[in-house]
């Protein structure tokens, strides 16, 4: 075996019963040695270290008591104001949880947004519909919500038929949304989640029946959609940021003082690289050459060491 | 318990993911991972299309508002499903002309295909096709210039607009094409540089926040610091 590699077996087992009903057996496989680490990645595996670590040092610090600050997010506040403007209207709140399915984080990053509209929501004694393109996503905003209503003291409230399945296919999904949208007129309308063309086709029907909109998304093609047609946009990360935010304890809080080391080291890297590009191609320096190329090629590419 | 386990289902599953992109030997691991779900996800389906025609036999049965589209849902839902199940007007495959049963349901020719091209397609279509409206709405709204920010917003979009377009290369087709620096006034290179610098500077910032973001939420869902999503145990 080759030093820091590691032997892959790997067998097809074929059972056939032949016609006086023997049972033969026959395998083909091969042995690799494949490497242990795959070191192209080594530096991507060191910035991911260090941007962990710094999150999980900033979650432990918050649990010890260490006081964090984070700024406002007006999109987050605007929640409470959406809901509570629902309440006092007698409607009802629509929540949009995208389209993708619970193996994406936007869908799970939405549903951490749902619990607390829920909670909301059934504090007010309001209305709340979660219509779903993915079974199990329906699945999971059913949990979610009844523990919403159950934390907030309101469990008879809670009807698991508020929280339905529509369809997976995109389309057949914006028209039985923008139908619920027309006939219901809701007063809130909360868009959590990953979207594609669709983010349109809701957000300006939501803003066609005078619902107050907030939506969240990580999706760069259609936040500027978003952006023009609600009245708030939790852009990228500050999506991510929503349930630390609203949950408001303090080892959450951590995680995102953790993820400003990464910003730094994000910072750090475009001034450096910026700056050793410019001098690579103003000096005959071959010292400025080779750190740009160990730069460019390791750091960032796939050379690894 | 009933977060206990999804929790541990999620972080053992988080931990093969990542393991399988820096370990060669458990890339199989992340790949049998994915299947799973994929599995699970093919059985949910159930749960989906019971919850479907409950919901929609309810409305229609109560005469909510909108019954009649529930009714249109319930049947397309059924006629769908017969058709597809039942391979209705699926041809035996060449290869096995005694096994009907043998070809693809989606196959040329189909129920199945012709409802899918005749009737799906168009109806994805249109509300495709409706999104051109949509954007003209919106940008009218949104390019309203009310203050500076929103003039500046106005002013590059109609640039952008015009770089696109056949319109905007006819009107800058004056301005000569080499390496001076007027040559950047033409529609098709100012539109470039804002795209390829303006754009795309603000783009990968909101890039490079999205990917901390993802980082820092998944590793919250690994160590069980969130378990908001979960429900109650």
């Amino acid at each position: 075996m080759k030093h820091g590699c590691v032997k892959i077996f790997s067998f097809i087992v074929f059972v056939a019963v032949s016609a006086c009903g023997k049972i033969v057996l026959a395998a083909e496989g091969e042995i690799a040695d494949v490497p242990f680490f795959d070191s192209s990645k080594a530096w991507f595996g060191i910035l991911l270290l260090i941007v962990c670590g710094s999150v999980v040092y900033f979650i432990e610090m918050a649990r010890s008591g260490k006081d964090l600050k984070i700024r406002k997010i007006p999109g987050l506040e605007a929640i409470d104001e959406a809901v509570g403007r629902a309440t006092e209207m007698g409607k009802s709140c629509l929540f949009v949880p995208g389209i993708q399915d619970i193996n994406d984080i936007q869908t799970i990053a939405g549903l951490s947004v749902l619990s607390h509209v829920a909670g909301l929501v059934a504090q007010y004694d309001a209305h709340l519909e979660v219509p779903t393109s993915r079974s199990l996503v329906m699945s999971t905003a059913r949990e979610t919500v009844e523990a919403a209503y159950l934390s907030a003291g309101r469990p008879d409230a809670y009807n698991e038929d508020d929280i339905y399945y529509l369809t997976d296919e995109q389309f057949g999904y914006v028209a039985g949304v923008q139908g619920t949208m027309v006939r219901e007129e809701p007063a809130a309308c909360f868009y959590m989640g990953a979207f594609f063309a669709e983010s349109l086709l809701l957000a300006e029907t939501g803003n066609s029946i005078g619902a107050i909109q907030v939506a969240g998304t990580a999706m760069p093609s259609q936040l500027p959609f978003f952006v023009a047609a609600c009245d708030f946009t939790l852009i990228g990360e500050e999506f991510f940021a929503a349930s630390a935010y609203l949950s408001g304890e303090p080892h959450q809080i951590g995680s995102l003082k953790g993820q400003d080391v990464g910003k730094v080291i994000a910072a750090v890297l475009i001034v450096g690289g910026c700056i050793l590009a410019t001098l690579q191609q103003f000096s005959d320096s071959q010292v400025f050459d080779t750190a740009f190329s160990f730069f460019h090629d390791n750091i960032l590419g796939n050379q690894g060491f | 318990m009933k977060q206990t386990v999804p929790f541990l289902i999620a972080s053992i599953a988080g931990l093969l993911m990542i393991a399988a992109n820096f370990f060669p030997f458990s890339q199989s691991w992340g790949e049998v991972t994915v299947k799973w779900f994929d599995i699970l996800a093919a059985f949910a389906f159930i749960i989906g299309g019971g919850n479907l025609l409950k919901m929609n036999l309810q409305k229609v049965s109560e005469r909510k508002a909108g019954w009649g589209f529930a009714l249109v849902t319930v049947i397309a839902f059924l006629v769908t499903l017969f058709v597809g199940l039942g391979k209705v007007g699926t041809h035996p495959l060449a290869d096995h002309p005694n096994h009907p049963w043998a070809a693809p349901y989606f196959q040329d020719g189909s129920s199945f295909w012709w409802v899918f091209n005749y009737v799906y397609l168009p109806l994805a279509a249109t509300m495709f096709a409706m999104l051109a409206f949509y954007i003209a709405s919106a940008a009218f709204r949104a390019f309203r210039a009310k203050n500076p920010e929103a003039i500046i917003l106005l002013v590059v979009a109609f640039i952008i607009l015009l770089g696109r377009t056949s319109a905007g290369l006819m009107l800058t087709d004056w301005i000569p094409d080499n390496t001076e620096w007027y040559s950047y006034l033409r529609a098709e290179k100012l539109t470039g540089v804002i795209m390829d610098v303006f754009n795309l500077a603000g783009n990968r910032a909101i890039m490079i926040g999205i990917a901390l973001g993802v980082v820092s939420y998944s590793l919250k869902i690994v160590m069980g610091v969130d378990r908001s999503y979960l429900g109650s145990d």
